[in-house]
Order: C-alpha cells, then sequence, then structure tokens
C-alpha cells in the first residue's frame, strides 16, 4: 500500500509559480459476494486505486484524473489538466482550498476485521441470511440474492497551499431480497444490515426485515385517489431528505437553481423539523474527519425549527458569498467535480416512536417503498410524484397492504406539511439518516 | 496497437483454469473521457483522464469468481488470477484445451472526427452555442447548464471458449438543461444529443435547435397546471422516448431475471402478453445509436432480437452466463460498465416497432386524458411488474385536441397490464439515448417508439381528475 500523502506531495511539489495544485488520492479495497439457492453465484474481490488533480491557473481552473498510480499516468494528468486549465473561463473566485485552522474530529473509522476475515467467512454469513430469510416465513418462495459486500477506503487530499489531508474508513453490510408469494402472485421485500465491522453485522436484523417486507404485502391491491397523510418509513424519510438537504447546496443556491435561494431567516419546514449535517458524527457510515478539499468536517445546522439557518459551502462558493468553507467540499471519484453538498444529513429525532405516529394518523398510509425518485422529483420546481408500495392504516392500525399507486406534492409544500418527527433514527450506507415522517395533505393516486 | 500480448492472453486463460473450472474470461479495457460543462455562461470546468484495466473471469458450475486490476504486468495479472480462481476446484482441469482463436478486430467504423483529434475549444463553442441559444428564447431563462462528453473505449476479450475479439467504441454527447422562472416558481428543460460516433455527430444535430426546445419546455412549463391524479388515457409521443417498454417489459425479458423467476414473464414464451399491435425489438445493430456496438463485452456480436411479435413473447434477452445454463448462445446482451464490473443481460437499444396510424388520428380520436411529449427516466420492480415512468412535458387532451401543459409527475402501472391496454399505434417513429442503471452498474441505452394510446393507466398528479 503506497503513502498516498507522498504521492499527493509528488504532484503538488510541481506547482510553478502562480499555479494551485490539488490532488485527491484513494485507494481502494473491495469484496462483493452474491449467494443464491445455496451455492455461490458470483465473487468479487478487487482492489483499485486513481488520482483526481485540480490545476488553477490565472483563475482557470482545469481537471484530469488516471485510474492508476503509476508515475508516468499520474505526470500524463497533471500536463493534461495543465492544458485543460486553457481553455476555462477566467473566475476571479476559483482556487483549492487554504488551511483554516479548524482542528478535525478524531473519528476511529477503521477496524482491522474487514481485511482478515477470510473470504469463506464472509461467504458463509451471505449464505446463513439466505437460509435465514427462508426460515422465517413458509411464504417465503426465494430470494432472488443474497449479499456480503465490504469496502474499506483510504484516501489524501494534498494541495501546494499547505492541506495534507489523510482518512481510512471500512464498513460492510449484509443485504438480502426476498420473492413472497404463490403461482399467481409475488411481492419483494429487501432487509439490510450495515456496520464498520464483520463483528458488529446483525444477521438476523437483515433476515427478519427481507421476510417481514416481502410477506406483509402479499395479497396488496391498488388502493382509491385520495387525500391522505403519508407515514414514510425510514429508508424513505432518508432519500427524502437528501433532495431537501441537496438543495441547500450554496452551489445550486448562488446559480438560481434552489427553492431555498435567498430566504435565510425564513420558516420554510414545520417547527418540528430541525436538519443537521454533520460529517464528523461517527453514526454515518459517511463520517469522515476532512471534507474532499482537506477542511475539517464541522456540523452545520441547516434548518432549525423549520427556520433556514444557512446553506452548505466548499471553499469556490464560499469566497464567491463572501464567507468561509463549511466543510462540504464533495467529489464524485477521481474523475468527478468538486462541489459543495450534504456529507451526512440528519433530522433531529422526535419524541414519538413509529407505533405512536401511526396512533396518532389514524387513517392514512405507511410508506415502505417508493420508486422513480429520478424521474419524478425535480429539485428545481419542488415537484414531487413517486410510486409507493405500503400498508393502509385504519384506526392507528395497520390494515390491507396497497401497491401500484404514486404519492405527490411538493417538496416545499411536504416540509410544512411534516406533522410528527419519529424518534428512531437509523443509520444506512449513504449520506442521510432515516426517521419515521408523518406527512400531510399528500396526493395518493390510485383507481 | 493490441491492449495486451497474444501470448499472456493464452497464458492468463490456462492459469485461470489451471485449478478447475468450466470457463476463463480476460476482459482488458483502456477508456479515456472528456467532458466539459457551462453554467452561469462561465465554461467551469474542463475535465479529462484515462484509466486501463483487465477484469477477469473464472466459472465452475454455477459460481462465478471475479477479480480486477489495474496493473497490466504478468505479476499484477496472476494476483487477479488468483482470486478469481479462488473458489474453483475439481480435477477436470481444461488448461491444456485453451486455443484462442485468430482476433477479431473491430476498429473504429466511425472514425471521421475521434475525440483526441478535435480541439478542445471547437468543443467548448458548443456549449457557448447552447448558452446563447437557450438564453434567447426569453428572459425567463434565468439559468443554461450545458454539457459536452466524449469518450473512446477500447476492449479486448479472449475466452477458453475461443473468443478473442477487440473493438472501439467512441461516443459523444451534449446536453442542456434550461431553468425558466416565473410567478409559479422555477420550472426546467432538458435536451439532449448522444450517438455512438464522433464529433461528426454535430453534422447531424442542430445545436441551437436543441437549446431552443430545452428553454421553451421550461418556458412552456411555467404555465402549466397541476397535473390529473388518477387512471385515464394516454398518449405517449413518438419523439419522446420509449421508456415505457424499457421498463414495462424490457427488463422483465432479460434472462437473469427469468432463470431467477423474479420476472412476470418468466415461463411465457409463445403466450399472448401484449396488444396484438405490440412487436418489441432490442437491437444493437441499429447504426451509430447511443446503445450500438459491434461486439458486446463478452466477444458476442450485437443482434437484432425481436422480443414480442404481434403480442406474443418470441425471446428473452441473453448473456453467455445465462445463455450457459440453459445450453443456448447469447443473443449478444452481455455488457458491462467498465472492465471493473462483472457482464450481465442488459438491453441496447429497444424500441417498439411501428404501426398505421398517424399520430394525429390517435390524439383526435382521444376525448379526454394525457399526451406526454417527453417521457423522462422509469423504474420497475421485475418481480411484480410494477413500473414508474416520469413526464417532463405533458398536455392535457380534450375533444381531441392538446391544451393546457402540466407540471411534470409519474405514472404507474403493471407491466402487462399496460402492455394489454395499448390501443393505437402511430407511423411516426425515434429512437432517444439513455442511461440504464441495474445492479449498480450504468450503460448506454437506446430507447424508442411511435406514437402509441394506452387506453388506461395511473397518472401521479395533485389534481382530482
Amino acid at each position: 500500500m503506497p503513502d498516498l500523502i507522498e504521492i499527493g506531495k509528488s504532484v503538488v511539489g510541481q506547482a510553478a509559480a502562480g499555479e494551485e495544485i490539488e490532488a485527491y488520492v484513494v485507494w481502494e479495497r473491495e469484496t462483493s459476494i452474491r449467494v443464491y439457492q445455496a451455492s455461490v453465484e458470483s465473487l468479487t474481490s478487487a482492489e483499485s486505486s486513481g488520482i483526481g488533480i485540480r490545476v488553477i491557473r490565472g483563475n482557470r481552473v482545469g481537471v484530469s484524473y488516471a485510474g492508476t498510480l503509476e508515475k508516468a499516468e499520474i505526470e500524463r494528468a497533471l500536463a493534461e489538466a495543465r492544458d485543460n486549465s486553457r481553455f476555462a473561463s477566467e473566475d476571479p473566485h476559483s482556487g483549492i482550498a487554504s488551511p483554516d485552522g479548524v482542528e478535525a474530529p478524531a473519528l476511529d473509522l477503521w477496524r482491522g476485521d474487514i481485511l482478515t476475515t477470510p473470504t469463506a467467512s464472509k461467504i458463509e454469513l451471505a449464505m446463513e441470511l439466505e437460509r435465514a430469510v427462508k426460515a422465517k416465513d413458509s411464504r417465503i418462495r426465494s430470494l432472488n440474492s443474497s449479499n456480503y459486500g465490504d469496502v474499506s477506503v483510504e484516501g489524501a487530499v494534498v494541495n501546494s497551499a499547505g492541506i495534507a489531508s489523510y482518512t481510512q474508513q471500512t464498513y460492510c453490510w449484509l443485504w438480502a431480497y426476498a420473492l413472497a408469494g404463490t403461482e399467481d402472485e409475488t411481492q419483494t421485500g429487501y432487509g439490510m444490515h450495515a456496520s464498520r465491522d464483520v463483528a458488529g453485522l446483525d444477521l438476523g436484523f437483515a433476515a427478519a426485515e427481507a421476510a417481514e417486507k416481502a410477506t406483509r404485502m402479499l395479497g396488496a391491491t391498488k388502493p382509491a385517489s385520495g387525500l391522505f397523510t403519508v407515514i414514510l418509513e425510514p429508508d424513505i424519510a432518508s432519500s427524502l431528505l437528501a433532495i431537501v438537504a441537496s438543495t441547500l447546496s450554496a452551489e445550486a443556491v448562488q446559480k438560481g437553481r434552489s427553492i431555498f435561494a435567498g430566504r435565510l431567516g425564513e420558516q420554510v419546514a414545520s417547527t418540528l423539523v430541525t436538519l443537521v449535517d454533520d460529517p464528523g458524527d461517527p453514526r454515518f457510515f459517511s463520517a469522515s474527519p476532512y471534507d474532499d478539499e482537506g477542511l475539517a468536517s464541522r456540523r452545520n445546522v441547516l434548518l432549525e425549527g423549520g427556520t433556514l439557518k444557512g446553506y452548505l459551502y466548499d471553499s469556490y462558493t464560499a469566497r464567491k458569498d463572501g464567507t468561509t468553507s463549511t466543510g462540504s467540499a464533495i467529489r464524485g471519484g477521481i474523475a468527478g467535480s468538486t462541489t459543495p453538498g450534504p456529507r451526512a444529513t440528519m433530522a433531529l429525532p422526535g419524541e414519538s416512536s413509529p407505533e405512536q405516529i401511526l396512533a396518532e394518523a389514524g387513517d392514512c398510509y405507511l410508506i415502505q417503498s417508493i420508486s422513480g425518485i429520478h424521474s419524478g422529483v425535480n429539485p428545481i420546481s419542488g415537484d414531487f410524484s413517486v410510486g409507493a408500495e405500503g400498508i393502509r392504516v385504519r384506526g392507528g392500525e395497520l390494515a390491507e397492504p396497497v401497491k401500484e399507486f404514486t404519492i405527490s406534492s411538493n417538496l416545499q409544500k411536504m416540509l410544512l406539511d411534516v406533522r410528527a418527527v419519529g424518534n428512531d433514527l437509523t443509520f444506512r450506507p449513504g449520506g442521510t439518516a432515516g426517521l419515521t415522517l408523518a406527512i400531510g395533505n399528500v396526493n395518493v393516486s390510485g383507481t | 496497437m493490441t491492449l495486451l500480448d497474444e501470448t499472456l492472453v493464452q497464458k492468463v486463460l490456462r492459469r485461470a483454469l489451471a485449478r478447475g473450472g468450466d470457463f476463463a474470461e480476460i476482459f482488458v479495457e483502456e477508456k479515456a473521457t472528456f467532458s466539459a460543462s457551462l453554467e452561469d455562461s462561465l465554461v467551469e470546468e474542463l475535465a479529462s483522464g484515462t484509466s486501463r484495466g483487465a477484469g477477469i473471469r473464472v466459472r465452475f458450475g454455477d459460481t462465478t469468481g471475479f477479480a480486477h486490476t489495474a496493473d497490466l504486468s504478468e505479476a499484477g495479472l496472476n494476483r487477479a488470477i488468483e482470486a478469481a480462481s479462488s473458489l474453483a476446484r475439481g480435477s477436470t482441469s481444461r488448461a491444456a484445451e485453451v486455443a484462442v482463436t485468430p482476433r477479431v478486430f473491430v476498429p473504429l467504423s466511425h472514425d471521421k472526427a475521434v475525440p483526441g483529434s478535435v480541439a478542445k475549444d471547437r468543443k467548448i463553442e458548443l456549449l457557448r452555442r447552447l448558452d446563447t441559444a437557450g438564453r434567447g428564447q426569453g428572459a425567463a431563462i434565468r439559468q443554461v447548464n450545458a454539457g459536452y462528453s466524449d469518450s473512446l473505449r477500447r476492449f479486448l476479450v479472449a475466452n477458453s471458449d475461443g473468443v478473442f475479439v477487440e473493438e472501439e467504441q467512441v461516443r459523444t454527447r451534449l446536453s442542456i438543461s434550461c431553468i425558466a422562472l416565473g410567478d409559479t416558481g422555477m420550472q426546467t428543460g432538458y435536451e439532449t444529443a448522444a450517438m455512438t460516433m464522433g464529433f461528426e455527430l454535430f453534422e447531424e444535430v442542430d445545436v441551437d435547435e436543441l437549446a431552443a426546445r430545452a428553454a421553451n419546455r421550461a418556458i412552456q412549463k411555467l404555465s402549466a397546471r397541476p397535473t390529473p391524479s388518477g387512471p385515464m388515457p394516454v398518449v405517449l409521443a413518438g419523439q419522446g422516448g420509449g421508456v415505457l417498454f424499457h421498463e414495462a417489459c424490457g427488463h422483465g425479458l432479460e434472462a437473469d431475471h427469468i432463470l431467477k423467476a423474479s420476472s412476470v414473464y418468466a415461463g411465457r414464451v409463445g403466450e399472448t402478453v401484449a396488444s396484438p399491435l405490440v412487436t418489441l425489438v432490442d437491437d444493437g445493430t441499429v447504426s451509430n445509436q447511443w446503445g450500438t456496438y459491434s461486439h458486446d463485452d463478452e466477444g458476442n456480436p450485437a443482434g437484432r432480437n425481436v422480443l414480442i411479435e404481434n403480442g406474443v413473447l418470441s425471446d428473452y434477452m441473453w448473456d453467455s452466463t445465462q445463455g450457459s445454463r440453459e445450453r443456448r448462445a447469447s443473443s449478444g446482451n452481455g455488457r458491462r460498465q467498465s472492465y471493473a464490473h462483472l457482464p450481465m443481460v442488459r438491453m441496447t437499444n429497444t424500441y417498439l416497432m411501428p404501426g398505421q396510424q398517424s399520430p394525429d388520428e390517435i390524439i383526435a380520436d382521444t376525448e379526454r386524458g394525457i399526451y406526454v411529449a417527453k417521457l423522462g427516466g422509469g423504474q420497475v420492480n421485475t418481480a411484480t411488474g410494477d413500473f414508474v415512468f416520469g413526464m417532463t412535458e405533458a398536455y392535457l387532451i380534450e375533444n381531441g385536441q392538446i391544451t393546457a401543459p402540466l407540471r411534470d409527475a409519474n405514472l404507474i402501472g403493471n407491466g402487462p397490464e399496460v402492455l394489454a391496454n395499448i390501443d393505437a399505434v402511430a407511423d411516426d417513429f425515434a429512437i432517444i439515448p439513455g442511461t440504464c442503471g441495474k445492479d449498480g452498474q450504468s450503460v448506454p441505452v437506446g430507447c424508442g417508439q411511435p406514437t402509441v394510446r394506452i387506453t388506461q393507466v395511473t397518472v401521479g398528479g395533485t389534481a382530482g381528475a
């Protein structure tokens, strides 16, 4: 395993006078096991590495990458980034991050057992998961797949302004996709559990979730259309909150594509909603002591009691607004560009349990899965319309399963229509935590 | 220049089967990409780079071992072989039998303007033209985000069955997204032009018109009214993209879902699964379309495969893994995002064949419903058949006339039910580029259709029907 900081330094050390260079170096190991009907369908194991280079010359940005850490390829990428910078528009705010004196949180996000656990044991976990899901309920017909996966990632951001940050994380997961039913009917459900280390995986949790989600949908019909309160299960709420948080990126705000532009201090959500982005919280699988420009992670309050408190900045958007970075630079891999955005978002949990929320809502729908989020949610217009599956709730009790309907509203309206926030904060791989959310006045379109 | 020496290819395949196993494959890929974006009328960032590596696959019974590496030295490949063959066992080593046939080399068929030979400022110029043309459509246009990208992908694939293919693929794409601001808030309009060809794409694409379409879509939607909610007749425009068929039946006809009985179309070959007006084809050979190639990522030639003929299910799509389970040949649908991914059954360009009626006739014959001029993306659960697709430009149909514009929404239906409800198919036709995601892998595809009418599908709007 090469020294990523040293590789980064060897690149940024070549900065000419008046030139800024940033190197983003990653090294990643992954295992992916898929089991089907008691045999291994596929086993993938790999190491990969690469570098992304950003050069600023004369206020012009150029970017390049190489999918390897071979010296010749790194040199070629540097030359290419320099050449690319010649064609960009001049922008006085362009530049790399400068050290800002903020201390990074001390986080322990690396667990050795991901690398030392034998592959055979990981395979056995996926096999056991398949058996466990089937054993839960005789109506489980088969599993589409039962999976074990893990990643261990090391990364460094080094730049010519003196930043040299190093991060390392591990996590692993068990994931099952179950099919329940008879000859005439099939319903599906997935279950998952993730952990930083193999020892922390809760196989029983994943198995129970997959079996319950698939079997409780048996007999589902299409519901009647109407205006209802919907209760979003934590995974669904997480998808919704991720979209809301993305609209609070300073880039979206500055470029006039956020519904929250120019609204600081306004009440934009129900008083029940406090939204924070806190990548220093190790419960998030996306936690990291530094952002992707090498600045320390910090806790940023986005909405407090429904009032819009702030946006998420990287160093570029901060210079543009005359403020400081919030440590929110994110990068879509070595080939991706650097933008500000949410890294570890959560709504602060409320007082009520999911059961209490259902009881209080009385007549509503519990939503366990949604589809078409890419085609049906427009974060710029706010229009929201997605396919859904779930359970009809009558008198606060779970009644019949329902499917093949849509739920529709508008993002801004949904935030104001939040009726309850659950106490069931849950963390899964991804940058947003989930919890039960009740949202009023949502259109259910069925028959 | 070959991506890997032929004797080393032979050596890798023999070594991969040394512990036993039924099949070994090496896939070597080199991909160079370039992209540039413009927003706020500024050319923000040019990005380019190269990745190169190999994926090695060893199949033993129903088990596939896979490893990938960016290290193409013999030592690097040996480490990948070790990992990929770790589960193979048994005394029946096939190593001695490995003999690849002389390689098939498919050079760029459209090498008029390979991306690397085109000056970067010519690519940037396209972005500025989009910006000017988009903003020129009216003061309501407040933001234009334009993107250009191209890629040159070369791969070599060789396997223990004797396949040895090298192929080059070049793809070029231009896109524009406009934001319009009005009393009702912000609206967006998006357009893209993308083909499997080089810079000569722009001899065919009218860049100004592309921008005008995106900008006018955003402006038009400022006066859009809430979309109705509930089941109703829907007419989908021939220019709107065939994502309905990609989701309603395309994914469900992929053999991996079939063999796991996780598709509503499993076991139904020879049965009627759609209206007799429906003839559905998956065709990787349509010249230059976004989902087109000469060979798939397992080295099998692309094919034109009729999936549904006059409403009757005729066949599924196959890769070599699923094909070997049923002792049949691949249909040329084995694709992977990169050398770091396992191939699986994927669509190429999937389209509904045109019919007899004129589009105008179909609209005039619809008393009340929705006309979808442009579709968005979609998603399907193949096991239940339930699918959604978005509309990004739509209008009410009242008394056979297209009337008020509607806000964006998703539509939801069940594959076999919606296919049975198609009661009109027009004589127009277009294929639209898209990106298809499956199991975390993205590949370029085409979706095509003529104008069609569905007698009833559920529209997910916010207004009472």
